[in-house]
């Protein structure tokens, strides 16, 4: 058997390759059944494309290419550590319902303009306030005599989120000439994002991504047990509010300027600790790789679909791809990886 | 290195569960907690590493308070065998031995060349040394141990604490793994405090023994000082006697009957 440090290693190279391949399809689209050759991309890349394609690979598709990266990172690497910090495979951004949190601050901030704030701040500060009050809610219902039960937290986060999304679909109802760009993006829409966007969210993104990898060491600990960890000198407590901040962090960050893009969270790190086994410190980098990739091939699957229904939301497509794995990996239970 | 519990008070809400409690623990030796199920010897062990922090009175380590010292600070000088072993994760025992390093690594970086050999020369000591990629979660409870003790010698604690070390093992095991940490503790001069209800282990392996009753220390020192019928029956509710065993050179304890009218 091969050690795993090579694993990881092959893993990581072909991740890498992979993800510049699916760069480049995911930039080659022009409109409906034309793409460019990857050697005009490159061209226009470099500035020396035609006028068409200069404008539309790197104003039209780089943006949601770059964007893509960016936020299936974040998500990808926040659900491998909330699934190690809760000890739980169904923890995700999604399931615990951080998602819909972020929605309804979203939802919130497009539909009402606050005095004196541009929407472009108030947007993504609402999301956030509302993500980390989700958490904090969904954390403290499922606290039983000081522990955290895992059925419980997953009940909690599915009941909270339908109430969340229940609010935002209301929001929607009275959206009137709204109601387009809120369905719009909480359906998850790369095509929005913007270089000034791109600007503000990929630093907040990178600084808790590289954050939370700092944790690895002792999430690996956590997930052995809590008690393990505190008699390898981890101060339990403090990392796990520290790994949901972040995590919080960075779900409201992409959220509020892409929507709703689930299974990431889910899907990704669990298909990594079958190929790398369960040691963070190779899970965490590499999904933040996997989930940028796995992205880009969804956001081509919904691009290369447009002649018959239009553009896919990329939400739509991560959900058509990721929910068949997520019932795959349920009915497999993999004892294995170690979840029991 | 020196432990000291001076009136040490633990309470669950309003449920006192350790009501003063005054131990020394002296360098070197093998000390065994006993006391019945609930007594609080857990909760005692406990607050030897700062996993709890006591309601009242205080946990001394080398003569600093254990309250002013980051948890971290504490697992450098003090491991922890747990009651529980199970591994659900597929960690292979080299990595799961090499967590006993992290109390003196930084965030980042991998283990310098110091602690690689500390973790291999503890796969060595516990004879691990065929297992280093066999993964947790495919092995025995008898061998999950096994790692546990390699994993807190990596530590190299000046105070190991081990929490009903016997509980889950096979009879054989049970020798195994007390005969590992008593050559230990001889070899190294390492501390070793060993909480069970497992009167005729404790009696074997410990140099001095703490008897626990109603929350309060109800007698401390020798084994023949403390495993007494009259003791054995106070707190354990057994008829019981400690004799001699001149075959190994050690105590054990009879157990003829409980005290119980049923």
């Amino acid at each position: 058997m091969m050690p795993r440090r090579t694993v990881t290693f092959v893993t990581l190279s072909a991740l890498v390759v992979f993800t510049v391949v699916c760069a480049f399809l995911d930039l080659s689209w022009v409109s409906a059944g034309t793409s460019y050759t990857f050697q005009e991309v490159w061209e226009a890349l470099i500035g020396e494309g035609t006028w068409a394609s200069n404008i539309i690979v790197r104003e039209n598709n780089a943006p949601r290419v770059v964007a893509g990266l960016f936020v299936g990172a974040g998500l990808a690497v926040t659900g491998a550590a909330m699934q190690a910090v809760f000890r739980n495979p169904l923890a995700s951004p999604y399931i615990l319902g951080l998602s819909s949190g972020a929605s309804l601050g979203a939802a919130l901030g497009m539909l009402f303009t606050i005095p004196l704030v541009p929407a472009i701040v108030a947007t993504p500060f609402l999301a956030f306030i509302t993500c980390f009050a989700t958490m904090v809610l969904v954390y403290s219902m499922s606290r039983v005599g000081g522990s955290v039960r895992t059925e419980t937290l997953i009940l909690s986060g599915v009941a909270v989120s339908s109430l969340l999304s229940a609010l935002v679909s209301f929001l929607t109802f009275i959206a009137g000439d709204k109601l387009e760009g809120i369905v719009f993006w909480s359906m998850g829409n790369l095509g929005n994002a913007s270089w000034g966007e791109i600007a503000f969210m990929a630093p907040i993104v990178t600084v808790c991504a590289v954050l939370l990898l700092t944790q690895a060491k002792p999430l690996n600990a956590m997930m052995i047990g809590d008690a393990h960890a505190m008699d390898l000198g981890v101060d339990v407590r403090r990392t796990r509010l520290f790994v949901l901040i972040l995590s919080t962090v960075i779900v409201a960050a992409a959220v509020s300027f892409v929507g709703v893009i689930g299974f990431i969270g889910l899907v990704i790190p669990h298909m990594l600790r079958i190929l790398l086994g369960p040691d963070n410190r190779h899970i965490m980098p590499l999904s933040m790789v996997a989930g940028g990739c796995f992205v880009l091939i969804c956001d081509y699957m919904a691009h290369i679909i447009a002649p018959y229904f239009g553009i896919l939301p990329i939400g739509v497509a991560t959900a058509l791809i990721g929910a068949p794995v997520f019932i795959y990996l349920l009915i497999r239970r993999r004892r294995e990886v170690g979840w029991n | 290195m020196t432990l000291d519990v001076n009136g040490l008070r633990y309470r669950y809400g309003d449920k006192p569960v350790l009501d003063g409690v005054d131990m020394p623990v002296v360098e070197g030796e093998i000390l065994g907690i006993l006391g019945p199920n609930g007594c609080g010897k857990t909760t005692l062990l406990k607050n030897l590493n700062k996993n709890l922090s006591p309601s009242g009175g205080c946990v001394m380590l080398d003569g600093e308070d254990m309250s002013g010292m980051t948890k971290r600070d504490v697992a450098r000088k003090v491991a922890v065998v747990p009651q529980t072993n199970e591994v659900h994760f597929a960690f292979t025992v080299r990595d799961m031995v090499a967590m006993g390093r992290m109390p003196f690594q930084g965030m980042l970086g991998g283990p310098s060349s110091e602690d690689e050999r500390i973790v291999d020369e503890a796969i060595e000591r516990t004879g691990l040394s065929g297992y280093r990629d066999r993964m947790m979660n495919t092995m025995s409870g008898g061998e999950r141990q096994r790692v546990i003790i390699a994993r807190a010698i990596a530590q190299t604690p000046k105070i190991l604490l081990m929490d009903e070390p016997t509980l889950h093992l096979d009879i054989s095991m049970q020798f195994d793994a007390l005969n590992l940490v008593h050559r230990l503790s001889r070899e190294t001069g390492l501390t070793v405090v060993i909480v069970s209800h497992d009167l005729a282990m404790v009696a074997r392996y410990c140099d001095r023994i703490v008897m626990l009753h109603d929350h309060r220390v109800h007698a401390m020192g020798t084994p023949e000082e403390v495993l007494t019928p009259e003791n054995m029956r106070t707190v354990f509710n057994v008829d019981a006697e400690l004799f001699f065993d001149e075959r190994i050179g050690r105590h054990s304890v009879i157990l003829h009957d409980s005290l119980n009218r049923m």
